[in-house]
């Protein structure tokens, strides 16, 4: 039965039902309510766990890290700066191929400082080593949060859920919770492989020469696409115990048939989905939602873009100095297609600012016609809001003397 | 002639060593590392059922290169400044199962008075059952003696060189343990390796203690301090002779015991043996002052302490290291 519940209240009971032994988190916005949520569940005696508030987000992924290794299920999370504080600490978690789960609730970084959505956190640690899934829906979000920590523990790999600030976690909607016994039955008992034991002393994140790192990091990288099978599976045995699908690492949305494509992670599409169905025009595409970011499925990405002349890629994210990050990776995944279809690269939602439903159409209508792909735009930007210095294409000041 | 040839009794020895040995021989470690020989003797006292979280530095280094480790101990390093933190995730998980495994942290001063100390002081506030141990050689020795906060003043590290314009570092060595102590937490002190009976006692003493523990303990670094490496043991003895490094036990902030100094020594004959303070006997009027000012560092800290005593305390081991081995339970 569907519930009324905000995004980050589902996820805080979602991650209950998951029964992690530790919880360790930093508030942030707008990443609190799901921390709110698990400590009052601890209060009420709903959770049995150590819920540790520690002072920083650095400490948080550290925590987190520490009961993982010593053998406890363990749940962090955060957003923005807070996944910067923590970045030294995420790619030693993955490094050491450590199974845990935070929730990413995207929003942009500082400065300037904006507290709103975007994906420029998670983008940031892209390159952590961490399995990266995004949720267009809150559902999703709930049902990729469990299916998180089956992935992790069967991966022995960091899984960071990544749910658009605000637009999902503070949005109140129906959503179906598992029950106990299904989660129960999903997920087996925790267990870490290389954990510390006394009675087995192991060390764990010691020192590597240049003889073994390269081996190190393709063990790792390995691992990563391995997790693709693991991800897809993790999906479909979850389908088959809740009945409700996330679309394994990529799902093909809207008309399969279509000649032109629009590839995006998270929430944005559903505001595009329901305008194509409104749209006046009657304009119809195909949608790629790009759900594992991390591994990249670089394979099912060319399959689910067969038979496309046109795809655009909407990034929630800029790499300044090159453009978009999303848009790229698909670029190169496509490079090895016979008949790639177009790519145009544009960006959209810095920073929060909104996503509204003409977004659709002035997506559609900034590739008509276009024989090229398109230099990298951000197609909600407005240049004449900048000094005339600052817009693209201004001349290079001159060089104090 | 094999080693097990010419000295047919080592193996037998070493087999029926009554202690646990943590951590094993045959690291990495320089001559005459005091971190390393602090290190043995904290694992040694704190016994098997333990876990140690490692700040990153000297002590990471040389006992774990893959796929080698010197450690009999479940053992995990994360990064620098984190050590406090993954100890108390670690004691959380174990707290969470109902095991009774104890939890250790190490780090160097690096990693308890500067890049550690928040998650340190996060750590000690929520009141996690860690004992930190924070093995103090007085600079950034791993990355090649640059100065920390615990660096003394007027010592000569490669950011905190002497020269015309600058008599070695600047600023005082940071004050920790009132800091530690301003945490209120049950149980603090400071130890030397040259007073071995006695850190064992603390580290016995923290043990049973339980609740967030702190340990400093005086490690010199012969080539971070210039001084030999058959030497360590004399010069650690002389930072507490000297009144340089008291040795303290607290409870809650309060002071509950020190260890008196029989014959207390000029400040001089401890810098004197260390290339880190050569310019300090230059013999011009700016060494003299920074001498001075060396010297009223350690008066300072005997008066603070009344560590002038004329007992013979019994864990001072001073000259006769064996007298209590195996008299004294804590010994």
């Amino acid at each position: 039965m569907a519930l009324p519940l905000e995004g980050s209240q589902a996820l805080a009971r979602t991650v209950a039902l998951c029964r992690p032994q530790v919880v360790s988190a930093y508030p942030i916005t707008p990443q609190t309510h799901i921390v709110e949520g698990i400590a009052r569940l601890v209060a009420d005696g709903q959770l049995e766990c150590e819920m540790v508030s520690v002072e920083s987000e650095h400490s948080a992924a550290s925590v987190a890290l520490g009961a993982a290794a010593a053998g406890s299920r363990a749940y962090t999370a955060s957003a923005s700066q807070g996944i910067l504080l923590m970045s030294e600490v995420l790619f030693d978690i993955a490094g050491m191929r450590v199974p845990l789960v935070m929730t990413c609730a995207n929003r942009a970084v500082s400065a300037p400082l904006s507290i709103w959505n975007d994906h420029q956190d998670a983008m940031a640690v892209r390159d952590a080593g961490w399995i990266q899934l995004y949720c267009a829906s809150n559902q999703e979000a709930v049902d990729t949060t469990v299916q998180a920590f089956r992935i992790a523990e069967h991966c022995s790999l960091p899984v960071m859920v990544c749910v658009d600030g605000f637009t999902l976690t503070h949005t109140l909607e129906p959503l179906e919770l598992p029950d106990q016994a299904q989660v129960d039955d999903y997920l087996p008992a925790y267990r870490f492989a290389h954990g510390l034991d006394p009675d087995a002393p192991r060390s764990l994140g010691t020192l590597v020469t240049p003889e073994h790192f390269t081996e190190a990091r393709l063990g790792h990288h390995a691992a990563l696409q391995r997790a693709l099978g693991a991800i897809e599976a993790a999906d479909a045995d979850w389908a088959a115990v809740s009945g409700r699908g996330c679309g394994g690492l990529l799902e093909v949305r809207g008309d399969p048939q279509a000649r032109t494509g629009i590839l995006v992670m998270g929430s944005v599409l559903g505001t595009l989905e329901d305008a194509m169905d409104a749209d006046p025009r009657g304009r119809r595409v195909r949608f790629l939602k790009l759900r594992s970011f991390r591994p990249f499925p670089a394979e099912a990405l060319r399959r689910a873009c067969q038979g496309l002349d046109t795809l655009i890629v909407l990034d929630r994210a800029l790499s300044p100095g090159s453009g978009g990050i999303v848009g790229p990776e698909v670029k190169a995944a496509l490079m090895d297609m016979t008949d790639p279809p177009r790519v145009h690269n544009l960006a959209a939602g810095l920073g929060g600012r909104d996503l509204p439903l003409d977004l659709y159409g002035r997506l559609l209508e900034a590739v008509e016609g276009a024989e090229a792909p398109l230099p990298f735009t951000l197609i909600d930007a407005d240049p004449l809001l900048l000094p005339e210095a600052d817009r693209p294409g201004a001349p290079l000041p001159e060089e104090a003397p | 002639m094999s080693a097990e040839e010419a000295h047919p009794h080592l193996e037998t020895l070493r087999g029926h060593q009554p202690r646990f040995r943590g951590l094993e021989a045959g690291h990495r470690a320089c001559q005459g590392c005091g971190e390393a020989l602090a290190a043995r003797l904290v694992t040694e006292a704190a016994g098997p059922d333990v876990m140690v979280a490692n700040a990153t530095g000297c002590l990471e280094v040389f006992t774990t290169p893959w796929p080698q480790s010197a450690w009999r101990l479940p053992w995990i390093h994360s990064v620098f400044g984190n050590a406090a933190a993954v100890a108390a995730g670690m004691e959380a998980a174990l707290k969470q199962q109902g095991r009774r495994t104890r939890v250790l942290a190490f780090a160097g001063d690096g990693g308890t008075f500067d890049i550690g100390f928040q998650a340190l002081s996060g750590m000690m506030e929520r009141g996690h059952d860690v004992l930190f141990v924070c093995f103090d050689n007085e600079a950034y020795m791993n990355t090649g003696v640059q100065r920390s906060g615990s660096t003394p003043h007027a010592a000569m590290t490669n950011t905190s060189p002497p020269g015309t314009a600058r008599m070695g570092k600047r600023h005082m060595k940071k004050d920790i343990l009132a800091i530690i102590a301003a945490h209120r937490i049950p149980y603090a002190a400071t130890a030397s390796v040259a007073y071995p009976s006695d850190l064992r006692k603390k580290v016995r003493r923290a043990m049973d203690t339980g609740g967030p523990v702190f340990l400093q303990v005086h490690s010199p670094c012969p080539l971070g301090w210039g001084h030999d490496s058959d030497l360590t043991v004399q010069v650690a003895r002389l930072a507490v002779q000297t009144g340089l490094f008291p040795l303290v036990e607290m409870e809650r902030g309060e002071l509950i015991g020190t260890l008196p100094i029989r014959e207390v020594r000029p400040v001089a004959d401890y810098l004197r043996l260390q290339q880190r303070f050569r310019h300090l006997f230059a013999g011009d009027f700016r060494a003299e002052k920074e001498l001075e000012h060396l010297q009223a560092i350690a008066d300072r800290n005997i008066e603070r302490f009344e560590l002038r005593g004329t007992g013979k305390e019994r864990y001072d081991t001073e000259g006769a290291d064996t007298v209590h081995r195996g008299g004294d339970r804590w010994a």
